[in-house]
């Protein structure tokens, strides 16, 4: 993606140390010490307080436990080595790679469809005009289509984001039918020869069925379209969401099959663990993180780091 | 809402709950569920400890291990816990309750303007709040002016203006709805930070020249640990010194919420927190965890995308839902919000002759769409929110069953008996049905119409109950939709002997 600016970096010259009082040290916590009942049951809240959930923290420090009890992890500095090298493995590269159409039998050019879903202020399009600069900054053509008919001034607020970042936007009437506009873009990105066509849809609870189910028309008439598209279908889910996000995700992807997360707004105090618990649920990867409100703020997901985030000092 | 801790809490009890007498382990045995429970609705894990031994020490006590029916005396543990919780922040003294109890949740200052702030993270839905604020204060008389003080988010300054017209054109109220801006000042993120000061300062001078009840300002959306927007929201309280400072969260929000709640507070002294996005399944633990650990009340909830869907927090209301004891009084409200005591007593006596016609059914079915989701709406009636945890409840099978209606004459729509099977061929037709959607809505009303000449005589109370003893069956008779359902994809077969269970249980 050609962004491999640290999330640290970021975090530093964004915001203020106020940041570091929130993160209690995990590693102050478990460095130099030897692994007990108590830190297990601290590591175990951290987990907890980190959105993990209680089920996948269970799992986690129940595999910790039996390692300390074989004698194999004594120190918390390893305890704390298992739990990235656990956490690591649940997210392999092959996973966390953006699928791009491969090209027709003619030679032809085939856009690369992205739909972009979530619920009410996930942040998806904030979350499309990083992934529509990195797709531009890395010499693609992108245009956006603006499905979101519903909400007072979504349209705006991409046409905004399509001035700035100098890409097309093709939209519908407000309260018009989204799918006739993701069908129209479609159109428009096959006749000119469009790389990359980034598809922004209304937010929607996941528990409205009848909104599920347009969601689901816009797909297919995506699909119809081009054929093999939506290449990706990423669901934006706000890192501060709770448990609730794996009742999304598991809607989301009856609905639409969902291909890989957005998980924005990375950059505040809270940590995002529910990955872990959609990953173990649902084997959904997750694709990019958003950590801050300009285009630029964004980065390929990197397990390592966000599990040294998730622990950070 | 609440709907899987309502299960879970359930489950924990009811184990409790059959018991003549229990020991020391079943308390905490079920204790331990009760906070896995709290843990995965997002609960913050400070507050479910001190809940959860609360809760504990008392059980523990005398009262329960010696009382007659422990199960119930538990449950009542539990259920005043929660309150208390939600009510004022699980203070052990009763002092704080009355105060949070009987709060009006809006102060209104004379003479006004009274100043509203509204403020919050990114995304938790402010702008969408103010606007049913606005709704809310228009409803009650007030006149309202909404300033767009988000000059960060791309086009939240036109989103404000939209909903502004929405509220003035579409919401009833008779008050006056005004919108104030100052466009050329937005600007990129992070290149406007301060202009807010001056756009609030202006709108509050503007509301005090049009004699305004109430100014919102609609602040831009931040997160609590940047220093420079938070400096931003200081300087505002302070240049205009808004009467009331509210928080806004989404009510999906993990363990996070209390850090981001906290830190409002500190800066600014919040009044209240309204919570949105209710109407989804959440669990609910940002609204239990906040108000224990900011001290400050929960003043609203919003339920819906509508611009009427706000609702005031009443926190013995949402204790007794999470534990499956419905809520009959908000639906009590919602149904006296949209009819009339005229309509409501024409309609009765309609009934009670059973002269209803096509005509008043559909009339009915539109009033209780007004009234929220079907779902919703059926969460809070008491038994009723377990039974339809699996239940799909499709709003469009009630446009089918307008659609039918719509395709009567005048003639049959006064008399359902004229419909024979010709006319029902043809309605079918021209609703775009099948014939046997149309003989489903039929035979549906007649059992409406009929079970309404049974109630007629009956307080409201037992009316609840009846319609509680429906079965499931009886309620998807109800019209007529694909699936036979004009509540949709209602399994009843599969619900029947749930339902069943549930009611011996009860007994």
């Amino acid at each position: 993606m050609g962004l491999f600016k640290s999330i640290f970096a970021k975090v530093k010259e964004g915001l203020a140390k106020t940041r570091q009082q929130f993160i209690g040290g995990l590693r102050t916590i478990l460095s130099g010490k030897q692994l007990s009942p108590e830190l297990l049951d601290q590591l175990h809240a951290r987990l907890i307080q980190a959105d993990v959930g209680v089920k996948a923290s269970d799992e986690l420090i129940k595999d910790l436990r039996a390692g300390w009890e074989r004698g194999e992890i004594t120190t918390g500095d390893q305890a704390l080595g298992f739990l990235k090298d656990q956490l690591g493995r649940y997210w392999p590269d092959e996973d966390r790679r953006v699928h791009f159409a491969p090209p027709g039998s003619d030679g032809k050019k085939t856009p690369t469809v992205i739909l972009v879903c979530g619920i009410n202020g996930a942040g998806k399009t904030t979350s499309i005009a990083k992934i529509a600069k990195s797709m531009r900054d890395e010499g693609r053509s992108v245009m956006l289509a603006a499905c979101d008919t519903f909400r007072a001034a979504a349209v705006e607020q991409l046409e905004i984001w399509s001035g700035r970042l100098g890409v097309e936007v093709i939209k519908g009437k407000q309260g018009g039918d989204p799918a006739a506009v993701a069908f129209d873009a479609a159109e428009a990105a096959l006749s000119r020869g469009i790389d990359v066509l980034i598809v922004d849809t209304a937010g929607r609870l996941h528990t409205q069925d009848h909104l599920m189910r347009q969601l689901t028309k816009i797909k297919s008439v995506i699909a119809k379209k081009i054929p093999g598209a939506p290449h990706e279908v990423i669901l934006v889910l706000d890192a501060t969401t709770g448990q609730n996000a794996l009742n999304q995700a598991k809607a989301f992807t009856e609905a639409t099959q969902v291909t890989g997360i957005f998980l924005a707004k990375l950059d505040g105090t809270a940590r995002g663990g529910i990955v872990v618990a959609i990953r173990e649920a649902l084997n959904i990867p997750v694709k990019f993180i958003g950590v801050g409100e300009t285009p630029d703020d964004v980065e390929p997901f990197e397990p390592a780091k966000f599990v040294e985030a998730m622990f950070a000092e | 809402m609440f709907g899987t801790l309502t299960d879970k809490f359930s489950n924990a009890l009811r184990s409790l709950s059959g018991k003549g007498k229990i020991s020391e382990t079943n308390v905490r045995e079920a204790m331990e569920q009760v906070r896995q429970a709290l843990l995965e609705a997002d609960v913050h894990y400070e507050v479910v400890q001190s809940f959860t031994e609360r809760v504990q020490t008392q059980a523990l006590g005398t009262e329960v291990l010696q009382s007659v029916k422990p199960g119930q005396q538990m449950i009542k543990i539990v259920h005043d816990e929660l309150i208390r919780l939600m009510a004022s922040g699980g203070a052990p003294s009763g002092e704080d309750d009355e105060a949070a109890g009987d709060e009006p949740s809006i102060m209104y200052v004379s003479p006004g303007p009274t100043v509203i702030m509204m403020c919050g993270l990114q995304g938790s839905g402010k702008t969408t709040t103010c606007g049913k604020l606005a709704a809310y204060l228009k409803k009650r008389g007030k006149s309202v002016m909404l300033a767009a003080a988000d000059l960060q988010r791309p086009a939240a300054v036109h989103q404000l203006n939209v909903l502004a017209d929405q509220v003035s054109t579409e919401m009833t109220g008779g008050a006056q709805v005004h919108f104030y801006s100052e466009p050329d000042k937005v600007a990129e993120y992070g290149k406007a930070v301060g202009a807010a000061v001056t756009v609030c300062r202006n709108a509050l001078a503007a509301a005090k020249d049009k004699k305004i009840d109430v100014l919102i300002l609609d602040t831009a959306g931040r997160l609590h640990i940047n220093d420079q927007l938070m400096d931003e929201l200081r300087q505002v309280n302070s240049a205009v010194g808004p009467h009331q400072v509210f928080l806004v969260i989404d009510a999906m929000t993990g363990q996070d919420a209390v850090n981001s709640a906290r830190a409002f507070n500190d800066q600014l002294e919040l009044d209240g927190v309204i919570i949105t996005k209710f109407d989804s399944d959440t669990r609910g633990g940002a609204a239990l965890s906040v108000r224990s650990i900011t001290g400050k009340p929960i003043k609203f909830i919003g339920t819906g995308e509508k611009l009427d869907a706000l609702e005031e927090f009443h926190p013995e209301r949402v204790a007794s839902r999470i534990l499956g004891m419905g809520d009959v009084v908000s639906l009590v409200e919602k149904a006296q919000e949209q009819v009339s005591e005229e309509e409501a007593l024409a309609l009765q006596e309609k009934m009670a002759k059973g002269k209803m016609t096509m005509d008043d059914f559909l009339n009915q079915l539109r009033m209780i769409r007004r009234m929220g989701s079907m779902k919703s709406l059926l969460g809070m009636l008491p038994g009723v929110g377990n039974m339809l945890k699996d239940v799909n409840l499709d709003e469009k099978q009630i446009d089918r069953t307008e659609a039918i209606i719509g395709s009567m004459t005048k003639v049959e729509r006064a008399n359902a008996d004229l419909l024979d099977n010709s006319r029902r061929r043809r309605i079918a037709r021209g609703s775009g049905t099948q014939q046997q959607d149309v003989s489903q809505l039929v035979k549906g009303f007649e059992m409406v119409s009929q079970m309404s000449k049974q109630m007629a005589g009956m307080g409201m109370l037992s009316k609840v109950k009846a319609m509680a003893g429906m079965s499931p069956a009886d309620v998807a008779a109800l019209g007529g939709g694909r699936g036979g359902n004009p509540f949709g994809g209602a399994r009843p077969e599969q619900n029947k002997p749930k339902f069943k269970e549930r009611k011996k249980k009860s007994r």
